[in-house]
């Protein structure tokens, strides 16, 4: 296909705007996929994603529009993934930006616009959701056009749901979209923008040919990890996989790699042929670094081998997640695993415990911190327990916020900002009713209870959205637990000196209500160092027994002791004392007010 | 097999149902007081062949067994196989001095009188009818009628009881100079009147009773009581003429004895076969009077559950078990760490070795048990 004849486009939207239902209008309309055979959301492959409304990996359909080659790249729809989204923007020349003409636009809206532009993108601005009721198209449209300075005219109204308006997009993608400009004739290049992995096939990459064009059974390479294998296939969705003997300069589609692992093709990585090998490489690619961190443990000790294998199974899907075995004195086995940020944590837990059957305690998240020691060399500490006591300086991530909010909650959102570090950076108005906030402020201060604190905070009309902006030096201090005398080393945490007073006395009032009383007194102590700063006791028991026990009571005892013992398999062993799973997941959820 | 040598016999009815009572019981329907010690004796019948030749001990428990009408009480007691002891629960406001008597007469030896409370107020919150002036008639009436062995039931670790509260109705019942007193701590049992009423106030000062039962076994050991189970003690045998007075028919249970059961809501523990009576009377008394079981629930009993019960009960008594007699129920670790904690006490060795709680364990024996048992 000559390449004016070409159109590369992603849709980007703000959760629940309506970008999956657009895409399936757009296959329907193209008939790419019958009314009959298609399955709501073909681009959704995985049940997860459906119930989220989220798109966790991108795929591409081509489709065919009055004598044009479209192909629709899918992009996941959440900040964690931003760099996974920024590829795939990378591989198109405009997007469409879907906005919902009820709710205007939404902090992802903007976080996705910006992306787009910085890409070069053209923006198709397009209000969806018009035949709802409380649709305000015109206010949307305002707002839409003052984002992405356009025209509030060229706003193009739709709904999706009954397919009003579709054949104009289509008919402005061709028009408004730029065609792609590679060179046919140069060695061959293609931008490797996501990746799955298939149990028969192996990885399969998705990519967009910049340059020259790929055939099966020709040698490639991946041209920053240096991984050499050759093309099984190669191919196109519509929207099944069709296997072509060309992708040529300006095309999107598939490579059937045979590879056996996704961590060794990267996204943003660049193909390229090994008879004729490009010099330089496409750029912007980056090894994302996973900033949260978690320890990983099966409830059930015995479950460890099944932990293991569910992880190494869904890495081969996931190159962003990383683990290493962790060992913990309270909660033994387990993994400390990395993530993108806190949505990709919840869909890894999510994922091993449907998928994989396991029951799970997650510890509380944390943030990943560069520390220069005494003796000078700078370490990266993923777990708070590895942070070490005798340092020189400490960097946490700090990140850019966005918060959209109705201006009646603007004191409520500057109110939770400054009880987490928040720097104010600007204030901008939407439209007369909505505001976006921006904030800087340290990632770990969003990791436990930030989203929900600001969803209750503002009746749930706040949006928000984040970029990691970089690492700074930060008075932060390890807190640790003791139980017994006995530190607790999934209950230590990185903290801001501080809030580190409060923080312990609130940690340590709630492990006191978690931990039932025992057979002898429990001090529980939160520590800096050496310094004790908050204690509690579990008094010891002094009676358990119930006083009637006779013929008729037999039964109903013995059950109860069996019950008790088999609550006791539950707990973890901290020295002598008995605790509960429980009290490990307080440091998640502590009273807002104590902190 | 030889058979059961204790036999329970239920009675359910009652004047009035206290708000705190999980017991089977049946208010009023005196009518059927006849018909219901008719089927007894049929399902005593019945239950002949699993019952020894020899009784030890017999039990009748209610409900109020001193409700039932006088002459079905003693048609009763007559047809009921002899026994070395032979136990009646008895309600305070029903021990006329002629009921009194006719027990005896008929051959009852011990009275187990449920007192609960000296206090009015505190009588009031139990929904207890008798006053404490009642309760001491009663037992006054017994006493007059040579009864040598008589148990007081009280309760502790009612809502509104002070410590001071506890002291005083424990100094009351001492007074009475009782051969027994069982010490219940008031459970809130799960959906009861009395736990709709006063679940909340009695949860806020769980802690302030935490040593309720610690004060009464301080109160009642400075007066020679012997604290022989969990919730039971006895007038030390020194102080009563060498005689031991626990109760036989309960230590039976402690003990992991067989016993027959017969009644609505009776439990019959025998060998491998534990069964409970449907708690129904008119299923239970139409069964019988067609010469049938009545409806029963059935609960196999592997020998394995029987030396893990034996060790649950055994473990309430003062006096050591055999460790060879329990010793396959209980986790070794777990038993080295109690040790360890003071809570348990392994004595002697090898054959003759045996276990007990001590003291401190004995507070908090069921903890102790559900680490203890495998």
């Amino acid at each position: 296909m000559p390449q004016d004849r070409i159109r590369n486009f992603s849709i980007i939207a703000h959760i629940d705007h309506g970008k999956s239902t657009l895409a399936d209008r757009i296959l329907e309309l193209t008939d790419a996929v019958s009314g009959r055979e298609m399955r709501a959301q073909v681009l959704d492959s995985m049940d997860l994603e459906r119930e989220r409304g989220i798109t966790i990996k991108a795929q591409a359909v081509r489709v065919d529009w009055k004598g044009h080659q479209l192909n629709l790249i899918d992009t996941p729809g959440h900040v964690d993934f931003t760099y996974e989204v920024s590829r795939s923007l990378q591989a198109c020349e405009g997007a469409v930006l879907v906005v919902d003409a009820a709710q205007g636009v939404e902090a992802q809206t903007v976080a996705n616009a910006y992306l787009a532009i910085e890409n070069d993108l053209e923006l198709l601005p397009v209000l969806n959701k018009i035949d709802l009721p409380q649709a305000n198209p015109d206010a949307a449209a305002v707002e839409v056009a003052e984002l992405i300075g356009d025209d509030p005219e060229n706003v193009l109204r739709i709904s999706a749901k009954t397919g009003e308006g579709i054949e104009d997009v289509l008919d402005a993608i061709i028009e408004r979209f730029a065609a792609p400009v590679g060179d046919p004739e140069s060695p061959a290049r293609a931008l490797v923008f996501d990746s799955a992995y298939d149990q028969y096939r192996g990885v399969v990459a998705f990519v967009r040919v910049v340059d020259g064009s790929f055939g099966p059974r020709e040698r490639l390479r991946a041209m920053a990890q240096g991984t050499r294998f050759e093309a099984e296939e190669v191919g196109f969705f519509a929207p099944t996989m069709t296997p072509t003997q060309s992708l040529e300069a300006g095309e999107v589609g598939y490579v059937i790699t045979g590879l056996k692992d996704v961590s060794r093709l990267r996204v943003g990585d660049t193909l390229t042929a090994e008879a004729r090998p490009a010099t330089q490489p496409l750029p912007g690619y980056k090894d994302v670094k996973p900033m949260v961190f978690a320890g990983l443990f099966p409830t059930d000790s015995d479950e460890y081998p099944e932990l293991r294998d569910a992880l190494e199974k869904l890495k081969l899907n996931d190159a962003a997640l990383v683990y290493e075995p962790e060992t913990s004195n309270a909660l033994g086995f387990g993994f400390r695993c990395g993530f993108l940020g806190l949505l990709h944590m919840e869909i890894v837990r999510e994922r091993l415990e449907r998928e994989f059957d396991l029951d799970l305690l997650v510890t509380a998240p944390n943030v990943a911190y560069r520390v220069v020691a005494k003796a000078g060399e700078e370490i990266e500490v993923h777990s708070p327990s590895d942070m070490p006591s005798e340092v020189e300086r400490v960097e946490e991530p700090y990140i850019k916020a966005s918060v959209i909010v109705p201006k009646e909650y603007v004191g409520a959102v500057m109110d939770l900002c400054n009880d987490r570090r928040a720097r104010f950076d600007h204030m901008e108005y939407l439209s007369e009713e909505r505001v976006v906030l921006l904030y800087e402020l340290p990632l770990a201060e969003i990791v436990l209870d930030f989203y929900d604190q600001l969803k209750s905070r503002t009746r749930g009309y706040a949006s928000f959205d984040y970029d990691l902006s970089g690492f700074r030096e930060g008075e932060l201090v390890r807190v640790d637990v003791l139980i017994a005398g006995e530190p607790v080393d999934a209950l230590s945490l990185v903290i801001h000196r501080d809030s580190a007073y409060a923080r312990g006395r609130a940690l340590v009032a709630r492990l006191r209500e978690e931990i039932p009383r025992q057979f002898f007194d429990v001090p529980i102590q939160a520590a800096i160092g050496s310094r004790v700063i908050a204690r509690e006791t579990v008094k010891a028991k002094r009676k358990d027994v119930l006083a009637k026990c006779y013929g008729g009571d037999i039964t109903r005892k013995r059950k109860l002791l069996e019950k008790q013992k088999a609550g006791k398999k539950r707990m973890k062993q901290v020295g002598a004392v008995e605790v509960p799973q429980e009290a490990f997941l307080a440091v998640l959820n502590l009273d807002e007010a104590k902190r | 097999m030889s058979g059961a040598r204790h036999l329970y016999v239920h009675l359910p009815f009652c004047a009035y149902r206290c708000g705190y009572c999980d017991f089977v019981t049946v208010v009023g329907r005196r009518g059927d007081h006849g018909a219901y010690a008719a089927a007894l004796l049929i399902e005593l019948d019945l239950e002949r062949p699993s019952l020894a030749d020899n009784v030890e001990t017999v039990f009748l428990g209610g409900g109020t067994p001193t409700f039932l009408e006088p002459e079905a009480l003693t048609g009763l007691l007559e047809a009921l196989p002899a026994a070395a002891e032979l136990t009646v629960e008895a309600n305070p406001e029903t021990v006329t001095q002629a009921l009194a008597g006719g027990l005896r007469r008929d051959g009852v030896n011990r009275v187990s009188l449920g007192a609960q409370s000296f206090q009015p107020h505190l009588l009031e919150v139990l929904e207890r009818r008798a006053s404490p002036d009642v309760v001491r008639r009663a037992f006054y009436h017994l006493r007059d009628a040579q009864f040598d062995n008589i148990s007081l039931d009280l309760i502790y670790g009612i809502p509104g009881q002070s410590a001071a509260d506890l002291e005083r109705d424990l100094e009351a019942a001492l007074e009475l100079e009782p051969e027994h007193l069982s010490m219940y701590e008031l459970e809130a049992k799960p959906g009861t009147r009395f736990t709709h009423a006063h679940g909340e106030e009695l949860a806020r000062q769980a802690e302030a009773m935490e040593d309720y039962l610690e004060r009464v076994v301080d109160v009642l050991r400075s007066a020679d009581y012997r604290w022989y189970e969990t919730a039971n003690f006895c007038l030390e045998a020194g102080r009563a003429g060498g005689r031991d007075l626990r109760s036989r028919h309960n230590l039976a249970y402690w003990r992991g004895r067989d016993y027959l059961g017969l009644g609505i809501g009776a439990v019959s523990t025998i060998g491998d076969r534990r069964w409970r009576n449907a708690p129904r009377l008119r299923p239970y008394v139409e069964a019988l009077g067609a010469g049938q079981s009545p409806p029963r629930e059935l609960e196999p009993l592997s020998p394995e559950i029987r030396v893990r019960e034996r060790a649950m009960l055994g473990l309430r008594l003062d006096q050591p078990l055999a460790l060879a007699s329990v010793d396959a129920a209980l986790d070794e670790q777990a038993l080295t760490r109690l040790e360890g904690l003071a809570l348990v006490e392994r004595r002697g060795n090898a054959g003759r070795a045996t276990i007990a709680l001590t003291e401190r364990g004995r507070f908090v024996g069921d903890a102790v048990a559900a680490e203890l048992i495998a």
